[in-house]
């Protein structure tokens, strides 16, 4: 018998960025940082994201993970990580330079035409560029609601509900679907990869489509004057009591 | 060039990072500053009194109440013919709204710039702090976010500009405020604080947290902070989480006790003017950027301080 399925769908925005843990190096001409040769992983929030998306997708309130990156052609291996972490299925579209947040909206609007997800996620920021921009951009083109640096996400058949962590503590959104949700680091821990998982992903789709055949404007908008080491603090002095620290205080107090 | 600043208030009371984002928009051009919310009258009169602040449009409408950012970006969007830049403080409200304001209006946001090197030429850190970028915008209109750390905030002045209301509700229905748990503290706000006392993993529980800083912050009239290990450790709620991820600070002083300094943290506080560092581990990243380092068991040396305060 034929049945007739109505697949919930979720998005998640994934990007590859240099590894948290690696120290970035500023190219001596001012140019950019250097990333050749380094660690790249997927940005920790976006991570999160994912994680999040595959637990809802465990709990039965969604039936597909889409992972979807915008980006250079070994950006591949961020979806392939993706997959092995849960994702059904990827998509790269893939780009020459690397774009700006408006630009990667406006791609994934595009591409998100075709799979209609009930929600998309992703991660709250980069932590290359720290823009803070994709999510919000992206709900904005759609006319969707948003929900920023979640904590929690209960997704129901018409409706997702989420704690928000905002300045001075939380938040507590309902949004109709679709919706976009940005994800903040304590909504979950991520699942490690396995080797099974990993060797299992390779059978799982990675679709790549050039950003040259979506017939978006994706030109930098932007001019990067130049990029430099912050200036650097000057080493200060080893104190050798608590009573130093007292008068240090007492000292900065009465100036 | 004519700049709208979205203000950032809790419905009575104007925050600190409001000050800041005129003070970045006044470095850029002539400020004009949006107060969206409900029964905010007060807000609007108090802003209108400030340095640099030429006119204050005020939607005061309980459509606005919870402040929804595709609301407030909607109400932005409508007075943007008029300016020829938006500019919200680096606050959670100011990064939902501002993405959304630049998106409709076809334009790159700059976002969290530190200095303003020219009216389309601002600075801004990336890497958590570890590059910064100088970029330059010819969009047709700016948009940009302020963290606000990097801008002094201006004083009051003696006479008030005129108050605008603006008439147009715009009430998407795309989000619903449904709960808040906001924590209201009689210390100082992170955010503004003069000192911060920080702690880090090393200090146990929620319990040591709080009975071995609180007095310390107390006597100090400072701000409590943590680590994010601290606050995944649950000894402090999140909205104390300084760092890349959390607040950015730039007090007069900020202790940091039992915090080893990693880049992420480092990222949140590094511009403060004098950091003092208490750790065990005479090796730790935070003695590179201390002032006054002291190699030691916390649990002892804060007792002593105290102790030597009072003397
Ligand atoms: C994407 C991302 C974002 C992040 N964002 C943030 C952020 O916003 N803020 C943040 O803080 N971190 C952030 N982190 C985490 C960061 O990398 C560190 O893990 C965290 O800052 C460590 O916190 P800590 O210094 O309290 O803990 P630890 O690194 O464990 O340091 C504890 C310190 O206490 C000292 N100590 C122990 N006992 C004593 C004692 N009795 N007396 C004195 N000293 C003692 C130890 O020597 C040690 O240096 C982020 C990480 C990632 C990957």
């Amino acid at each position: 018998m034929l049945e007739i399925v109505v697949q919930s769908r979720i998005v998640v925005l994934v990007k590859q960025v240099l590894d948290a843990n690696v120290r970035p190096r500023v190219r001596p001409d001012g140019s950019g940082v250097d990333l050749a040769h380094l660690k790249l992983s997927m940005n920790p929030f976006d991570e999160i994201a994912l994680e999040a998306a595959i637990r809802l997708k465990e709990q039965g309130a969604a039936q597909e993970v889409v992972a979807l990156t915008v980006g250079r052609g070994k950006a591949q291996d961020t979806l392939r990580a993706a997959l092995a972490m849960g994702a059904d299925r990827s998509i790269l579209v893939e780009s020459e330079f690397e774009l700006e947040p408006l630009a990667i909206a406006k791609t994934v609007r595009s591409v998100l035409a075709d799979i209609e997800p009930v929600l998309v996620i992703a991660g709250k920021q980069a932590i290359d560029d720290d823009c803070h921009q994709t999510g919000q951009m992206l709900a904005a083109l759609l006319g969707w609601g948003q929900a920023l640096c979640a904590s929690r996400i209960a997704l129901s058949p018409d409706q997702v509900e989420v704690d928000c962590e905002v300045d001075n503590g939380r938040e507590t959104l309902r949004l109709p679907l679709p919706a976009v949700v940005t994800t903040d680091l304590r909504l979950n821990t991520p699942r490690s990869i396995s080797l099974p998982n990993l060797m299992k992903a390779k059978s799982k789709p990675l679709d790549i489509v050039a950003s040259s055949t979506l017939g978006i404007d994706v030109r930098p908008r932007l001019k990067i004057v130049e990029v430099r080491e912050p200036p650097v603090r000057s080493a200060g002095v080893r104190v050798h009591s608590a009573a130093e620290i007292a008068q240090v205080l007492k000292d900065l107090e009465a100036a | 060039m004519k700049i709208l600043v979205m203000a950032e208030h809790n419905g009575t009371t104007v925050e600190s990072q409001t000050l800041a984002a005129i003070a970045a928009g006044v470095q850029i051009g002539s400020v004009e500053v949006l107060v969206a919310g409900h029964a905010c009258s007060a807000v609007a009169e108090r802003i209108a009194g400030l340095e640099g602040v030429e006119r204050v449009w005020l939607a005061d409408a309980p459509a606005f109440a919870s402040q929804l950012a595709e609301n407030v970006a909607a109400l932005a969007l409508e007075l943007m013919p008029r300016f020829d830049a938006f500019v919200a403080p680096a606050t959670s409200r100011g990064k939902a709204v501002a993405p959304r304001v630049a998106a409709i209006l076809d334009v790159m946001q700059i976002s969290d710039i530190v200095a303003v090197d020219g009216p389309r030429v601002f600075k801004r850190p990336i890497y958590a702090g570890n590059a910064i970028q100088t970029v330059e915008s010819e969009e047709p209109k700016l948009v940009l976010t302020v963290r606000t750390s990097a801008f002094r905030p201006l004083g009051e002045r003696a006479h008030v500009c005129e108050i605008v209301p603006v008439a147009t509700v715009h009430e998407l229905g795309l989000s619903e405020l449904i709960g808040s748990d906001v924590v209201k503290s009689d210390r100082p706000e992170l955010a503004s604080a003069k000192i911060i006392v920080s702690g880090g993993r090393a200090l146990r529980d929620a319990e040591t947290f709080s009975r071995t800083l609180a007095p310390l912050a107390d006597r100090l009239g400072a701000a409590i902070g943590a680590s994010r290990a601290a606050v995944d450790a649950g000894y402090i709620s999140n909205e104390y989480q300084v760092g890349q991820t959390g607040k950015i600070v730039a007090p007069e002083i900020y202790l940091a006790v039992g915090i080893s300094g990693a880049i992420q943290h480092l990222a949140g506080m590094k511009e403060s003017r004098v950091i003092i560092a208490i750790n065990s581990d005479a090796d730790a990243p935070i003695f590179q950027v201390a002032d006054y380092g002291l190699v030691g068991d916390l649990f002892e040396a804060i007792p002593e301080i105290l102790k030597q305060l009072a003397a």
